[in-house]
């Protein structure tokens, strides 16, 4: 059984799950990020590959990709990585998140890789269901749990199909957008989530546009079990690259804060 | 008018094309696909189009026979006229159809990417037309080199955004654009510029451009009584060469050539020679051939030619090149400029860069081909906008 299922089903409480571009602002400070938010009380962690051209990302996480690359980050750094984060923590569960074309360019041999490494689930943003056949089969045979979107305006019976084929836990975009923080959320946002609560009893996971514990707050109370904020993080890195324990701190702190009681 | 509709989600043997967008996207493109076949069966859609086509762009272009091009190079040259398409380019051709295919579904905003700028020219000048409102991601370099076109969209009302990520040319803007597409969905049509991209773009504008081939299929039999024998066309994305090939593919005896920039050709990665030297790969909505790294890294491109300057390339332009059917190469900056500047000494046109990328390959082959040879060649866009850059290559 993979990490993110016997999380979920032991979970007494909601999950809160950190994104970070692995290699941003370069390999030694993106591990000392990941360690600190994990040691800080987050449940799971969802890594990001940097790609040259992320489309689905706001200008935050793309500056991160960039940064990241410029500083040398392939994606033989990004599996020893990997590697050395699932050496630390045996027990936590590691979503990765990547763009398609990383994925097909490294062949099928990269879904062994990522079963031996110890990943526990793979989203790509830019690969719909139904372009995924091969990429959900490939998923299955080595035991990688496989992570669907379900985007706002994704029809009912399709994200019925999405939460069934979806393992680990389907990831919800929280509104129309690319990823980045949104200052407030429409009342929608919120509606819609109860809403897919209903259709399904598998995992619920929102991101996109998450930065504040009270949004964090509000989607666990509309029925997701788990929330991801990313943008946030990315951009407490790049006001603090003179000096990147700063940014540590204050990623620690948010993850910490949402733990007192009453945040939680 | 067109050649026949031939909705097809994969090319070739090996696929190519696909749907590969961001799950926000996939209700929109469905959107888009019912709309169009709706569209192309509605006779008052298609009598709307036509018209535009002809009283607000000026179809037809004229087939030209190029006197003193043909007597230098002993084969008869002929040229399709796109160059003298409103606009200036035959970007117009699939933006009418695209813009009115917008209305037709309801969408109340529009959103381009350009390269040389002649998609956003085309766009921001119909959507004046229509009255839609348009929003145009251009490259920060694209803008800086191709200032006209800036001032010919903002003049239609156009917003113009520089886009300053990446290499900061076609690429980026049709990132940009994509995100303002995912952000904006709903009210929002995307007026995409060439025959890439998710299904059903490559087939859509494939459709709206092969008014190119057709017509010029038919001019040349009227005037000289002939199939071409070989038929020119450049591809950055591949529209024009789509368009043109459209109604020669299955006419065996027409060679068919695309001309694709080939840069600084050093020996440098200063090109955007997809077809030639790309690798396949999954990028913007599509399986194709890209130029990218070993680990799926897309690369930057160079070209004189910003409408070319494009790692990507249109997927049944890609599914051509493995049957054998069509054949392509690469042409430096260097012979483009020579071909620019021959055109206008001999015949007095202008080609735009990117037209003059397949006219050098044709005056490269020509020598080759049959002494009675006919060749066409597609001058897909005039070259006023690209005069600074001539003049500045030259070193004056």
């Amino acid at each position: 059984m993979n990490r993110f299922d016997k999380t979920f089903q032991a979970a007494d409480r909601k999950m809160f799950i950190p994104f970070f571009t692995l290699g941003d602002p370069n390999r030694e400070e993106s591990l000392a990020l990941i360690r600190a938010a994990v040691d800080a009380g987050a449940d799971a962690v969802e890594l990001g590959f940097p790609f040259s051209d992320p489309i689905t990302d706001g200008p935050i996480n793309q500056r991160s990709m960039a940064r990241s690359l410029k500083a040398g980050m392939t994606y033989d750094g990004c599996v020893e990585m990997l590697r050395d984060i699932r050496e630390i923590y045996p027990d936590l569960p590691i979503g990765l998140l990547l763009y398609y074309n990383l994925l097909f360019k490294r062949g099928r041999s990269a879904y062994a890789e990522l079963a031996d490494i110890g990943v526990d689930g793979v989203v790509c943003s830019d690969l719909p269901i139904d372009e995924s056949a091969e990429h959900m089969e490939l998923l299955a045979e080595h035991g990688l749990g496989c992570i669907q979107m379900v985007a706002p305006n994704t029809p009912i019976d399709r994200a019925t199909r999405l939460f069934d084929t979806s393992s680990a836990f389907t990831y919800v975009i929280s509104r129309f957008g690319t990823t980045g923080p949104s200052a407030e959320f429409e009342d929608n946002s919120v509606q819609r989530i109860e809403m897919l609560r209903s259709l399904t009893d598998k995992p619920i996971v929102v991101g996109f546009g998450v930065s504040k514990h009270s949004q964090v707050v509000d989607f666990w109370n509309a029925g997701a079990d788990g929330v991801i904020v990313g943008s946030h993080f990315s951009l407490l890195v790049e006001r603090n690259l003179d000096d990147v324990s700063l940014a540590r701190k204050e990623i620690e702190g948010f993850v910490r804060g949402l733990r007192t009681p009453d945040a939680a | 008018m067109f050649a026949e509709l031939e909705l097809r989600a994969r090319f070739g043997d090996k696929g190519y094309g696909g749907n590969y967008s961001s799950e926000s996207l996939v209700a929109v493109l469905q959107e888009v696909e019912d709309g169009f076949v709706k569209a192309q069966a509605d006779p008052v859609f298609m009598n709307r189009f036509r018209e535009l086509l002809t009283t607000f762009a000026g179809r037809a272009t004229p087939l030209m026979f190029a006197e003193r091009l043909s007597e230098k190079y002993g084969r008869r040259i002929y040229l399709k006229r796109e160059d003298l398409l409103h606009g200036g380019a035959h970007k117009t051709n699939s933006v009418i159809g695209q813009l009115l295919l917008a209305q037709y579904m309801g969408k109340t905003r529009i959103i381009a990417e350009t390269g040389a700028g002649q998609h956003g020219v085309a766009t921001a000048m119909t959507g004046a037309k229509l009255g839609l409102p348009v929003e145009v991601y251009m490259g920060a370099i694209d803008v800086q080199r191709q200032q006209s076109n800036v001032k010919r969209m903002e003049l239609f009302g156009a917003t113009v955004h520089p886009v300053s990520t990446g290499g900061a040319t076609l690429k980026d803007a049709i990132n940009d654009a994509m995100r303002d597409w995912i952000t904006n969905v709903g009210s929002t049509y995307h007026c995409f510029g060439t025959a890439a991209g998710p299904y059903p773009y490559p087939s859509m504008v494939k459709y709206f451009q092969s008014v190119i081939g057709v017509e010029a299929k038919e001019q040349l039999r009227e005037q000289a009584g002939v199939l071409p024998d070989a038929v020119f066309a450049c591809i950055g994305g591949g529209s024009n060469a789509i368009g043109t090939f459209a109604p020669f593919v299955d006419d065996p005896s027409v060679r068919l050539y695309g001309a694709e920039p080939g840069g600084l050709d050093d020996g440098s990665d200063k090109h955007a020679a997809t077809l030639t030297r790309g690798t396949p790969g999954v990028f913007h909505g599509m399986h194709s051939l890209f130029l990218q790294n070993a680990e799926g890294q897309i690369t930057n491109t160079h070209s004189i030619a910003a409408g070319l300057d494009y790692p990507g390339v249109g997927p049944e332009l890609v599914a051509l090149q493995d049957s054998g059917r069509a054949t392509y190469e690469a042409v430096s900056d260097a012979e483009t400029v020579d071909a620019f500047a021959e055109l206008s000494l001999l015949e007095g046109i202008i080609p735009a860069f990117e037209s003059a990328h397949a006219l050098a390959l044709a005056l490269r082959t020509a020598p080759k081909l049959d002494s009675e040879a006919v060749l066409l060649v597609c001058i897909s866009g005039r070259g006023d906008k690209d005069l600074d850059e001539y003049w500045h290559y030259r070193g004056i």
